[in-house]
């Protein structure tokens, strides 16, 4: 039943009992897409977080729901890094790979280093399946996995066993079998049972029978590991705490984060908020999350279309709403034609875009940072809008937060690039103290004797934001629109001087960003030398670690318009600027229009995150070269 | 403020700059003499409009008013509805603006039964991109982008709305002041969506397409003014009505004097007669065509919502989350 291949090239050893003394670890959950391994991965990113340690997670799906079983485009998987921090990336190589079929073995096993155990699921290694996943013989026959320690289980008949007195027909009780491999893992890293058990008692509470059969699988890969063979071959694995900042925490993924910044901003600005979306991969789950705080005041309007979602959502702000859309790149193609409409009409909005691979469909389930053109420029006439980038889940919050603030203090559309990897992926979150955050104001009615189309366009000397006057106010009544109109009266104007004017004052109101700014800090190192390495969006969890290794200075951006006003002279103290980005260079191209600077680019467009090790090698040499 | 306001009121000091002589001048008569029959709160009425000749509306009518871009004039109203269901929102719109680049808008604005008031000005033609045919022009138009007549077969407004689930359907001629002013006063009352289809002359473009039945002197045997719960009577002396023809499951004219019984009676809620009097061709039906009350979009929203969108709860109550930790 079970089996372990001595490993040749053991330099990990902490799996056999003798040593269980790491600092973190790196696992990754594969299998089919309907094998609810996203399910599982999470669920043990929670009992890790229960546990004190510090985390991070990569959910890496396929974009088709239930693609063929046992293939290898269909393999689903979940990474997770987890130990004593800081841990910022979903680690480079998994030490520990639990493979549901042989699809999920050949598509993992390049991405792990010699040594690395590996658990499949035996029961799924037939000879069909293993022509499915492409193998012309039996990876754990043919001298493969001679590498690897390796451990097979036939989980799929335990956990039938298992859950044989509740009576379910095969497929139903099948469906257990996640939770079966979770309490395995959960007694490999010494995790507790009981949360697990509450929340699949929550989830499955309309479903008896289910219900029990999942705690019953749960309980039972759990005392399989402990009792049978397993624990024979491998030791319980002991992972320090992290050492983190006193305070409550709880595990957060950026779609979580950005759901309660958005309800935050609304009760900070004491204002409902509406949210109009149009349902696309991977901007969805913030839509789902909103429905949950349907009480803090937020009202989600699913739109037949994505121009219809940001044009509701400005309806909403025209009405005295906070009008929030998200989308990822092909739908804010759709809704570039509205932002223009904001921005002339000045109303607030905030645009959330979840970047994904593109162009056109691109990747869908897979992560990019593409849309950082798209963001600042992609718009007819000129049109400048704030951009902002959140780093990491847990920034979500705060980054939402801020877009709401902009959006009503200057009374324009704001956007938030967010990314793939950020929806969905978990972190530990220190909850913020909501007292220390100051309230969102909006600019007041003017108080003359002016008509109301004037009064509706009488602009903040310092934001350049107008008063936010709404329908329903009394003896306002005033015109907005598309169209130009006059610098002062609000009324329609095709005067060229006016234009002029007009069109300067739209830069300059986005300039004024900067006014409110704090100036851009230093992520970590000194504040000159010769390499400083400047990211944005989610590279900052393997720039963090990568730069740690190489002790080389890093600057994180948050604001990509209008960029920190000391932004020119902090990369003006460094010889060379190296920008990593998950696409073929806009940053890179951003800073050299903007800062007259020529950074070094470094580009990966895979749809997969940044490995650590990639990063410490680019600085490497750059810096090798600038020396 | 005692006295009652006016038409006048509801006029701005913005110069109207459509042609001399354009359906739209009667149009924004009739709509600003409504809103003062119907009392309306100009603090509390929005005018949302697209792109078109008819979306320069808004700035002639001295309510809130927001020009918007080509056909999204719903999805605009529909947001702002949703923030304020106590707001009077209309929207004005074209047969380009709304069956054409925002047909979609339309239809679901539509089915949902959104509280706003859509008046569709219909001229059959793009005018303010200089007169090409457009998505209700008939077959054989010519226009600068059909020089030998446009080939695609026209849509109805009216089958449109019947076919997205519309609950409120009517028309009017833009100089016909008693039709249009009954038609603005049923769709200002009626609580969902009231589409309004209004048969506008556009004089420099597409002049006299609708004169078969839009003349005065022959309106009387070419109009057909329908009222609920009255018989479908035309004609000098109401000599004429309308039948439904058992054989050829259609409308047909027949002499009302000679056979009373046969002439229908209008009834707003039924679908079918409604779909086949959008057909009829002289006469043309007029007035209320369907009407079939429903709850609107918005009340099922708010009466949906968990808390009718108020702010009952603290974001500190949501934000731990499931589960959370302390680290001392």
């Amino acid at each position: 039943m079970l089996r372990r291949a001595s490993g040749q090239h053991q330099k990990k050893s902490f799996f056999v009992n003798e040593n269980s003394n790491i600092e973190s670890i790196v696992i990754r959950l594969a299998g089919d897409s309907g094998d609810g391994i996203q399910l599982m991965g999470s669920q043990f990113a929670v009992s890790t977080a229960l546990a004190g340690a510090d985390f991070a997670t990569f959910p890496d799906y396929p974009a088709e729901i239930r693609a063929p079983v046992g293939t290898t485009f269909g393999v689903s998987a979940y990474q997770i890094n987890l130990g004593g921090g800081p841990i910022t990336t979903a680690g480079d190589a998994p030490e520990v790979l639990v493979a549901f079929n042989p699809a999920a073995l050949k598509v993992s096993l390049p991405l792990l280093d010699k040594g690395a155990l590996v658990i499949v699921n035996n029961d799924t290694f037939t000879a069909r399946n293993l022509t499915k996943a492409g193998y012309d013989s039996d990876p754990r026959e043919d001298g493969t996995l001679n590498d690897y320690q390796f451990v097979a289980a036939d989980i799929s008949h335990l956990n039938l066993e298992a859950v044989k007195e509740f009576g379910l027909s095969k497929s139903e009780g099948g469906r257990c079998k996640n939770f079966y491999a979770l309490g395995m893992l959960l007694w490999m890293f010494d995790r507790e049972l009981p949360p697990v058990e509450e929340w699949i008692k929550r989830r499955l509470a309309s479903n008896p029978t289910m219900r029990d059969a999942n705690v019953k699988a749960l309980h039972a890969g759990h005392a399989f590991a402990e009792t049978a063979e397993l624990s024979a071959n491998l030791s319980q694995i002991k992972l320090p705490a992290a050492e983190m900042e006193p305070g409550d925490y709880r595990s957060i993924t950026g779609a979580e984060a950005l759901a309660l910044g958005l309800a935050a901003a609304g009760e900070l600005a004491d204002r409902q908020l509406l949210f109009c979306s149009y349902p696309i991969t991977p901007a969805s789950p913030l839509l789902h999350r909103l429905t949950h705080l349907a009480e803090l005041g937020i009202g989600t309007f699913q739109a037949e279309d994505e121009i219809a979602a940001i044009c509701a959502a400005m309806g909403a702000s025209y009405g005295g709403m906070i009008g929030v859309t998200s989308s990822s790149g092909p739908g804010i193609a759709l809704k570039t034609e509205a932002m223009g409409l904001a921005i002339s009409a000045e109303l607030p909005l905030v645009i959330v875009n979840w970047q994904r691979g593109g162009p056109s469909t691109g990747l869908p389930t897979k992560t990019e940072q593409s849309d950082l053109y798209q963001a600042v420029y992609g718009r007819n006439g000129d049109t400048p809008i704030p951009v902002l980038s959140a780093s990491t889940s847990g920034e979500c919050f705060d980054m939402a937060i801020e877009a709401t603030r902009i959006a009503l203090r200057h009374m324009t559309p704001v956007i938030l690039l967010a990314d793939g990897y950020l929806s969905n992926a978990a972190e530990p979150w220190k909850i913020p103290d909501l007292s220390a955050i100051d309230p969102i104001t909006t600019n007041p009615v003017p108080d003359s004797d002016d008509s109301p189309q004037r009064r509706a366009f009488t602009r903040d000397a310092t934001s350049l934001g107008r008063a936010w006057i709404t329908p329903g106010m009394p003896d306002l009544m005033h015109r907005i629109g598309g169209l130009e109109k006059d610098i002062e009266s609000g009324h329609i104007s095709y005067d060229p001087a006016n234009h002029q004017r007009m069109t300067d004052l739209r830069t300059a109101k986005v300039d004024a960003v900067c006014e409110y700014m704090e100036d851009q800090a230093m992520e970590y190192g000194s504040d000159s030398g010769d390499l400083v390495v400047v990211g944005w969006g989610s590279t900052y969890g393997p720039i963090y670690q990568a730069v740690r290794k190489t002790g080389v200075s890093f600057i994180h951006l948050r604001h990509l318009n209008p960029l920190p006003g000391n932004l020119g002279d902090l990369l003006s103290r460094f010889d060379k600027v190296l920008v990593p980005e998950m696409n073929n260079g806009q940053l890179t191209a951003l800073l050299r229009a903007h800062l007259c600077v020529e950074p070094v680019p470094f580009n990966k467009v895979t749809g997969q995150p940044f490995l650590i090790r990639e990063l410490v090698e680019k600085i490497e040499a750059v810096r090798g070269e600038a020396s | 403020m005692s006295d009652k306001l006016t038409a006048k009121d509801f006029a701005t000091s913005q110069e109207v700059r459509w042609c001399p002589g354009c359906g739209d001048y009667a149009i924004l008569k009739a709509v600003q003499k409504a809103l003062a029959d119907a009392g309306a709160d100009p603090s509390n009425t929005a005018f949302v409009s697209g792109i078109g000749c008819a979306a320069r509306f808004p700035y002639y009518v001295n309510t809130y008013g927001f020009h918007t871009i080509h056909g999204r004039a719903p999805a605009i109203a529909t947001g702002l509805k949703l923030s304020n269901p106590e707001l009077d929102v209309w929207v004005v719109t074209g047969d380009g603006d709304s069956l054409s680049i925002g047909g979609n808008h339309l239809m679901h604005a539509l089915r949902r039964n959104v509280g706003l008031k859509i008046l569709l000005f219909n001229n059959e033609i793009y005018g303010l991109t200089k007169g090409q045919y457009s998505p209700t022009s008939r077959i054989g138009t010519t226009s600068p982008s059909s020089p030998k007549g446009s080939v695609d077969t026209p849509i109805s407004p009216g089958q449109v709305a019947m076919g997205c689930g519309a609950h409120f359907f009517a028309r009017g001629i833009d100089t016909d002041k008693v039709g249009m002013s009954d038609v603005l006063h049923q769709a200002h009352a009626f609580v969902g969506t009231s589409f309004v289809e209004i048969f506008q002359n556009c004089i420099v473009y597409n002049e006299d397409v609708f004169s078969s039945f839009t003349e005065r002197k022959t309106a009387a045997n070419t109009q057909l003014h329908l009222k609920h719960g009255e018989p479908m009577l035309f004609g000098e002396d109401n000599d004429k009505g309308i039948r439904f023809n058992q054989d050829t499951w259609s409308l047909e004219v027949v002499d009302a004097i000679a056979s009373p019984d046969d002439v229908l009676v209008h009834d707003e809620g039924n679908a079918i007669i409604a779909r086949m009097l959008i057909d009829l061709h002289l006469p043309v039906a007029l007035g209320v065509i369907y009407r079939q009350p429903a709850v609107s979009f918005e009340h099922a929203f708010y009466a949906h919502h968990p808390s009718r969108m108020k702010r009952t709860k603290s974001i500190r109550d949501f934000i731990k989350g499931p589960s959370s930790w302390t680290v001392k």
